[in-house]
């Protein structure tokens, strides 16, 4: 058995540094997914996360109380809806992507908004709480107020969309659900790695596991980074 | 006299169970420069956000309004200014397009006002890498760039050492000059003295004392506002 966990290993290995082609197309349509998803739902949910900090209306806490739960929402959830709306029958069914990478990156895009919303409001609220009374006081409403704080707050907001970004790539539930795993089409490297590992092909699965805690681990690295980078910054001007 | 430029009556501001400020007059009329003094939490900064339009209330807040229907022209400067993430001169053109200013204005007004505070050479440096006095020297050119008929300034040089003091003191003196109505809360009994033209002592959320500078510091107040000068009353609860 540890022989045969090596042997998969030493395999997996010579994949991943061979630049296995077959890996590198999943591996790809992973990072063009996931990324696509991100870049989407950071444009609306920065957006939207930055004027629930700033605006009070009727209902302000129950939205925001509904967006924080929305970053529990499990991803096979998200897939069945999409699925739903995107099926022959679903009122999105014209639109015919269900079981293509757009139809992925709808899930996805959906998967992490909230993520990037509740993230980006908490950023913006602090900063509001402490500075939004002089920003009131120049003559910013909730809206500029909203897009000031934004762009003062925009390395913190790099870290909300490595973590957006980490949340995408290593969910299988809704790409497997609307994405369907089909072999050089919507195939990426968690859905792969379900299917190569019940097949009984582990190298190859091992070899996608590697990536993937690769991709993950350069993430959090990255975070770190863009962290530690704050800090020194911060420290530097006494804030 | 002419009428005032803001005006408050009978105004009350209340932060939950806390009244912070209850049932106050007071009226600001062109060219005045007003101190408010008292103790912490005596309501001197809730009377600054208050006559700025800055926060709920009872009772009346008035202002002269021009032709258009608009209120004075207003600004103000806080102890610890609030600097965007930007150059020097993106904070300025920044304050500048919240104020509404025409595009085609905003330049020659950002750089007339960064020359007029002594900060033209910083005007690519990241704002918050400077010094404290240079902030608060570029909060005040935000404030003056925008042309205010009055300018509030919420403990301006509080967190500040002598010398960025003298020049933060030197400049609301020459914008006051300038016609610039002024209402300035302070610790700083000697600022007040300095800078002011009249004097009001606020304790526990009401206006004690509301008179001419000379007369504040000279005549026989009642005994709280007397206590304060001598520097014997502590923090108000």
């Amino acid at each position: 058995m540890g022989g045969g966990f090596a042997d998969s290993l030493r395999a997996a290995w010579a994949l991943v540094t061979g630049f296995d082609a077959r890996l590198a197309e999943i591996v790809g349509l992973s990072l063009g997914v996931s990324a696509s998803a991100c870049a989407l739902a950071a444009g609306f949910g920065m957006a939207a996360g930055a004027w629930l900090a700033v605006a009070r209306f009727p209902g302000h806490r129950a939205a925001v109380a509904a967006l924080n739960t929305l970053l529990a929402l499990p991803s096979v959830v998200v897939g069945l809806v999409v699925y739903l709306l995107l099926s022959r029958s679903g009122p999105l069914g014209s639109w015919g992507i269900l079981f293509t990478p757009q139809a992925m990156v709808v899930a996805q895009t959906l998967l992490v908004l909230p993520v990037v919303a509740a993230l980006t409001r908490q950023l913006v609220a602090d900063a509001w709480r402490g500075n939004g009374e002089q920003l009131r006081s120049m003559g910013a409403g909730a809206i500029a107020s909203a897009a000031l704080l934004l762009l003062h707050e925009r390395l913190a907001l790099v870290t909300v969309l490595l973590t957006a970004f980490g949340r995408a790539i290593s969910e299988v539930g809704a790409v497997m659900i609307v994405g369907g795993n089909i072999d050089g089409v919507t195939r990426v490297m968690t859905t792969a790695i379900a299917l190569e590992t019940s097949k009984g092909d582990l190298p190859l699965a091992l070899g996608l596991g590697i990536v993937l805690l690769g991709l993950v681990g350069a993430i959090n690295a990255l975070i770190a980074l863009v962290q530690r980078w704050q800090n020194a910054h911060a420290q530097a001007v006494g804030k | 006299m002419s009428p005032a430029l803001i005006e408050v009556r009978r105004a009350s501001v209340r932060f939950g169970a806390l009244t912070a400020l209850a049932e106050v007059d007071f009226a600001l009329h062109a060219g005045e420069r007003v101190a408010l003094v008292g103790a912490n939490g005596s309501g001197k900064t809730t009377l600054l956000r208050l006559l700025h339009g800055q926060l709920a209330h009872a009772g009346e807040r008035r202002t002269v309004l021009d032709a258009q229907g608009r209120e004075p022209a207003q600004a103000m400067v806080f102890q610890r200014p609030f600097l965007l993430r930007l150059s020097v001169w993106h904070n300025l053109l920044l304050a500048l397009w919240l104020a509404a200013v025409p595009r085609a204005r905003r330049d020659g007004l950002a750089l007339q006002a960064l020359q007029r505070v002594g900060l033209a050479e910083q005007r690519d440096r990241p704002a918050r890498v400077l010094s404290g006095g240079q902030q608060q020297r570029l909060a005040l050119a935000r404030a003056w760039a925008v042309r205010p008929q009055v300018l509030f300034l919420d403990e301006p040089t509080a967190s500040l050492d002598p010398g960025a003091k003298r020049e933060i003191e030197q400049l609301i003196a020459e914008f006051a000059q300038e016609g610039m109505a002024l209402v300035m809360s302070t610790h700083n009994l000697g600022q007040a003295k300095r800078l002011a033209t009249r004097v009001a002592y606020l304790e526990g959320g009401r206006v004690i004392v509301d008179v001419p500078t000379a007369q504040f510091f000279n005549s026989t107040l009642s005994e709280p506002a007397a206590a304060f000068i001598k520097g014997e009353l502590g923090w108000s609860a």
